[in-house]
């Protein structure tokens, strides 16, 4: 194409023509790039029409500058008009291109678990903190006097041998691994002034042979409260509102007469929940009554003028009915496909 | 215990057709704890039948068998089986005689087993039932023959049924007595309970029996010299003498399947009389064979190097503390526990000395244990016997002696009783409710322990109550509370939920613990549960990475004898669990555990030799005494970590787990408790020589080492069992958070523009790349604002024994914009102290 060397009409409209024509030709960005070089462009026909301006006699300055500006509009308008669509078009074919499978996503990470008996524990801390008790912890390893003679077990009560105890060496040392989470709650009585109302979740062991109900190394929950005034309804009322705070509201409780050194009187605790394992019914949980004048005296507190009351469950045994368990060595052997149904939450 | 109910109707009302399950669910109600249900598993037709004529039969294998013709129903009537009244039985016992009467199991018929009865082709014949043996009817051993019924004094008629004729139709509930209530291990304390349980009648079977005093002395002597804890070993000692007695006289069938039902052998009708009192009235009682007595009895501890053959023919080596029946000969008998063979009663026996005695708990418990002997007698000793029934149930023995066994009742005899008068309980008006919780009225409580037995009178502030005789345990006036809550119903104890003083939450040590689980958790370990108990050699391992030894706590008495000791590191069990794990095809893991190490410090010995008193608040020295003797037990994380971190996936070569794993824990650990653990090259006799760092945390007295991390020895790897590349860390938690004090000192975040620059310094390669890193960050000063590794290079460019660490930094100034080159004098005063104490250079 020829430089133009005057501003007429079809020289303007084959200009327009030809830009319009090439423009729409153009099916991306590089082409359009060309496209817009070759026709507005400091070397295209409608530049050279532009510079022809100069050229032009003064009446007719108007005239022409119409033409050419009107012209430079329609093929400038047509340009971004396509530059529009291809952008979109480029950008749409980029993001098919880009489509990955989402299922097949490779993590970098692992999935962990907490252990559902620490995770029991820890909901059951929880319900007690939000009823203003505090979490008390004390050593596994145990003195006797704080695993039993503190807790009115006399040593030759046939109660003390009816707890399977691992006693260390030599046992003139009178060290034993505790046999319930009890001795914690005296060590609370001893360290702090009544009112104590106190939770205590831990480890505890008897030389019971692992089975599919049974574990050497197990888990209680205890809980003691002393206090001017406090009674067995008191006691009642506190595992009403925890059994129901664990289990839903419609868990039940029912005490049973039975005999524990540490308390007097003492309870059964049952529990009744619909939708256990095997339906609706009574299940044995642990312990309870009113705290053992002798206990209190332990530690130092007159029973004429505090009582107090005290339970304890088994976290393991809570763990079999609420969530279906069905043996003991699931829960002890480490296997990590049975934490890691629980996730960190239970 | 186990209470047949036929006989527990004998002394209170049982509604027909009341089923052991109701009598179970009473029982429940009042305190006692359910166990089994015992029956005799047979059901019938099972009846009398009379031998009319047997022929002996010799057959090929040498025995020979008898067919028998057995009447089992009258002439002219049906047998109970429908079939004819005369059956046609093979039998191979031999102990019988034509005319005698036997037990026939009919056709229908089911003995234990379940062994059910049919018609049955036998030597020839077509047995029409069975004729049973005293064992195939499940009340005791005896094979050697039938059940001649002759032989058990009875002559029933011919037709009858033989379940209820032999008491086989009762059955007996099981339950199990808690140690405060001893007077339930009898057929009178449960009869009590469930009058108590239901309101139905009570009669106390030992007001049928009137005591007799004896007219003639039996010399007998209670000799205790060494009282265990200040109490005479026995308190109650009566005798009573039977002579004539027929010893090889059968026991009565109902006596044998009570007997049985209860749990107890039957031996031989004196011994079985003697087991029968006991069960009924919980007295435990011996018998001696009188004319095997080389004069009176003296009951005594025993001597040094005493022994006794006891009835089990085992020979005992005696204690000072053992509690002893002696005669003229020496020891006859561990009192309350086991008889001695020389006085045993025995077949030839025609002369009894009973003996009813109540003996110390403590001493009878003691022994028991000591001799490995819990016996029916013990075990009621332990409990408790009423001191008042000894008597009573002495002249219950002589009257069935008499009764079932021929003999004649004798004057000789003699009574001790030394029991303390027991001393009235006061019982304050009130306190029974103020205890419960529940407004009992003065009826009720009165009601309810007059119930139990107890007397009572009233006081100026309530109650003086005396309680039975046969309840030990009421000591106090809890205990007197406890029953008439029992009595009156737990389930009406109303719920009163306690308003607990305001809290103070979780302590910080608290929340750091579940801190650290959660993070771990969330960084993809996964929570386990070690027990403690490992083999020394592996507490030695890795319990202290300074030594080859630990001191470590050994259990006394442990279920698994190879790993007795307390663990001293989480790692030994972790390890285990990793490789069942790894046995089950999970081959990627990252498990952890939280949990207490048993540290005892060397040369320390542990515990008290004396234990303090019960009931009695220690002093504060003592107290401060029994918690020092208690090891110390630091709260231990342990992380093992193994196969593959990043699994192989589309596009993700897998990541193989490694010593960088258990360092990238530890950060976690530390940001999860707030506080920076330290890293150092380390060394440890089960670790990878050079792939362990030891873990310290900053406290007031310096650094203090809390751990290590790394990788396994990949021998030590192998041992346990495992892959050879094995990352673990051991980290003290308790001694990190105590130096986690919660109360952070923020620092300004600064808004001006940052300078970036990088830094290549060449050092020996042997510089740990912290140590250059902090030396950078301390010279560079206050406008350093981070500062971290981004590589470690070696090789071309670099000399042998070299490396070139290069450093990210980036510099601001809190008030201005840096420019360019104070941030390059600062990065240049970082260079000159690490050239200065490391020798490093600018990387040309």
């Amino acid at each position: 194409m020829s430089a133009p060397t005057e501003i007429t009409e079809p020289v303007v409209t084959a200009a327009v023509d030809a830009a319009l024509a090439a423009i729409a030709a153009a099916d991306d960005s590089a082409a359009l790039k060309a496209v817009r070089s070759a026709h507005v462009g400091e070397a295209s026909p409608l530049a050279a029409l532009n510079a022809l301006m100069r050229s032009v006699p003064g009446d007719q300055k108007a005239a022409a500058g119409k033409l050419v500006g009107q012209a430079r509009a329609r093929v400038n308008q047509a340009l971004s008009a396509r530059e529009a669509q291809i952008v979109e078009a480029e950008a749409t074919a980029q993001l098919a291109a880009e489509a990955v499978d989402v299922t097949a996503a490779a993590s970098t990470w692992r999935a962990g678990a907490r252990h559902p008996l620490t995770l029991l524990q820890e909901r059951v801390s929880d319900v007690f903190v939000g009823m203003g008790w505090e979490v008390a912890e004390g050593p596994e390893l145990e003195s006797e006097w704080f695993n039993f003679d503190a807790l009115n077990f006399d040593e030759d009560h046939p109660a003390r041998a009816m707890q399977d105890t691992f006693f260390i060496d030599p046992p003139e040392a009178h060290l034993v691994l505790r046999t319930h989470t009890s001795p914690v709650q005296l060590r609370a009585l001893l360290g702090s002034e009544p009112p104590v109302y106190r939770i205590a979740p831990g480890r505890v062991y008897r030389t019971d042979e692992l089975d599919a109900t049974h574990t050497p190394v197990f888990h209680q929950i205890e809980g003691i409260a002393v206090d001017k005034g406090l009674t067995m309804a008191h006691l009642r009322g506190t595992l009403d509102h925890f059994v129901k705070a664990l289990f839903g509201d419609e868990a039940k409780v029912r005490l049973r007469p039975n005999y524990f050194p540490f308390t007097e009187p003492s309870a059964e605790l049952d529990l009744w929940h619909p939708t256990f394992k095997d339906g609706a019914r009574w299940i044995e949980w642990g312990g309870c009554g009113m705290v053992n004048a002798n206990v209190l005296r332990s530690a130092g507190i007159d029973p004429e003028v505090y009582s107090g009351f005290a339970f304890g469950v088994g976290v393991e045994r809570a763990l079999m009915f609420r969530n279906d368990v069905k043996d003991m060595h699931d829960m002890v052997e480490g296997d990590i496909r049975f934490s890691q149904q629980y996730g960190m939450t239970v | 215990m186990r209470v047949p109910l036929s006989w527990l109707g004998e002394f209170v009302d049982l509604e027909p057709g009341t089923t052991p399950e109701a009598v179970h669910a009473a029982l429940v109600s009042v305190g006692l704890e359910e166990e089994e249900i015992h029956r005799f598993e047979l059901t019938g037709p099972i009846v009398v039948g009379q031998v009319l004529e047997f022929v002996g039969e010799v057959q090929t294998n040498g025995k020979t068998i008898n067919w028998c013709q057995v009447r089992v129903a009258a002439d002219g009537e049906l047998a109970a089986d429908g079939g004819p009244a005369i059956h046609g039985i093979v039998c191979g016992a031999h102990n019988f005689v034509v005319g005698d009467k036997v037990v026939v199991t009919l056709p229908g018929a089911v003995l234990p087993g379940p062994f059910p009865i049919a018609p049955r082709k036998t030597y020839g014949h077509v047995s029409d039932g069975m004729i049973a043996s005293a064992r195939e009817l499940g009340l005791g051993d005896e094979h050697a023959g039938i059940l001649v019924l002759g032989d058990l004094g009875l002559d029933p008629e011919i037709g009858a049924d033989a379940i209820t004729l032999l008491g086989l139709d009762d059955s007996a509930v099981e339950i199990n007595v808690t140690p405060d209530r001893g007077y339930a291990f009898s057929i009178r304390g449960v009869a009590r309970e469930y009058s108590h349980a239901t309101g139905a009648t009570f009669r106390d079977p030992a007001l049928a029996v009137a005591a007799t005093a004896s007219t003639e002395v039996f010399p007998v002597s209670i000799e205790d010299a060494a009282p265990i804890r200040d109490r005479i070993g026995a308190s109650v000692f009566v005798t009573r003498v039977v002579r004539g007695v027929d010893a090889s006289k059968p026991s009565p069938a109902w006596l044998i399947a009570r007997l049985k039902l209860a749990g107890i052998r039957s031996i031989s009708l004196i011994v079985d009389i003697t087991n029968y009192v006991m069960i009924e009235l919980g007295q435990p009682i011996h018998g001696y064979d009188l004319d095997a007595l080389t004069g009176g009895l003296v009951v005594r501890r025993a001597q040094p190097g005493e022994k006794l053959v006891t009835l089990d023919d085992v020979t005992r080596a005696l204690h000072t503390e053992d509690l002893l029946i002696t005669d003229g000969s020496g020891p006859i008998g561990l009192a309350g526990v086991m008889g001695g063979a020389t006085t045993e009663i025995g077949a030839g026996t025609t002369n009894v000395l009973i003996e009813a005695a109540n003996f110390d708990p403590v001493s009878i418990a003691r022994t028991a244990r000591r001799h490995k002997l819990p016996s029916e007698a013990s075990r009621r000793f332990e409990r408790g016997v009423d001191p008042e029934v000894a008597a009573v149930a002495a002249a219950r023995v002589v009257q069935l002696l008499v009764e079932l066994a021929g003999g004649v009742a004798d004057g000789l005899g003699s009574l001790h009783d030394a029991t303390p008068e027991r001393a009235p309980i006061d019982l304050p008006t009130g306190f029974v409710s103020g205890l419960i919780g529940l407004e009992y009225t003065r009826e009720e409580v009165r009601t309810s322990l007059a119930e139990i037995g107890a007397s009572m009178i009233e006081t100026a502030t309530g109650l003086a109550v005396t309680a039975p005789s046969w309840r030990p345990d009421l000591t106090d006036k809890w205990t007197l509370a406890e029953e008439v809550a029992r009595i009156v119903g737990y389930d009406r104890i109303p719920s009163v939920l306690p308003v607990a003083p305001p809290g103070r939450g979780l302590t910080r040590t608290q929340q750091l613990k579940r801190s650290v689980a959660t993070v771990l958790a969330a960084t993809g370990h996964t929570e386990v549960l070690a027990y403690p108990f490992v083999a020394e050699k592996a507490n030695n391992l890795f319990g202290d990475p300074a030594s080859s030894t630990v001191p470590q706590i050994k259990v006394a008495n442990p279920l698994d004898g190879e790993a007795p000791f307390m663990r001293t590191s989480m790692l030994p069990g972790l390890l285990q669990i990793a490789h069942r794990n790894l046995s089950r095809g999970s081959t990627d893991l990252a498990i952890f555990e939280l949990g207490s190490v048993f540290r005892p410090d060397e040369g320390v010995s542990y515990g008290s030799a004396v234990v303090p008193p019960a009931a009695v608040r220690p002093s504060a020295e003592l107290e401060a005494k029994l918690n020092a003797g208690i090891p110390p037990q630091p709260f231990t994380a342990g992380i093992v970590l193994l196969g593959n971190t990043v699994r192989h996936q589309p596009g993700q070569a897998p990541i193989a787990a490694s010593w960088q794993d258990a360092l990238t824990a530890v950060a976690q650990i530390g940001l999860a408790v707030g506080l920076p653990i330290l890293v150092r090259q380390g060394t440890h006799q089960a670790m990878h020589p050079g792939r362990t760092a030891e873990l310290f945390v900053a406290t007031d007295a310096g650094e203090l080492s809390v751990g290590f991390a790394g990788e396994l020895l990949p021998v030590v790897a192998r041992g346990a069992d495992l892959p050879a590349v094995v990352a673990v860390v051991e980290l003290n938690l308790s001694a990190v958070f105590a130096q986690v004090t919660g109360e952070l000192q923020a620092t300004v975040i600064g808004t001006k523009p940052a300078a970036t620059q990088d830094l290549s310094l060449v050092v020996d390669a042997q510089v740990p790349a912290s140590d250059v890193l902090a030396a950078v960050r301390e010279g560079s000063g206050a406008l350093l604002e981070s500062i971290e590794l981004v590589d470690d290079y070696r090789g071309t460019g670099i000399e042998s024994g070299r490396k070139s660490l290069t450093f990210a930094l980036r510099f601001r100034a809190p008030d201005r914009t840096l420019t360019a080159a104070e941030a390059s004098d600062a990065k240049l005063a970082g260079v000159q102290l690490a050239a200065a104490r490391y020798g490093a250079h600018l990387r040309e």
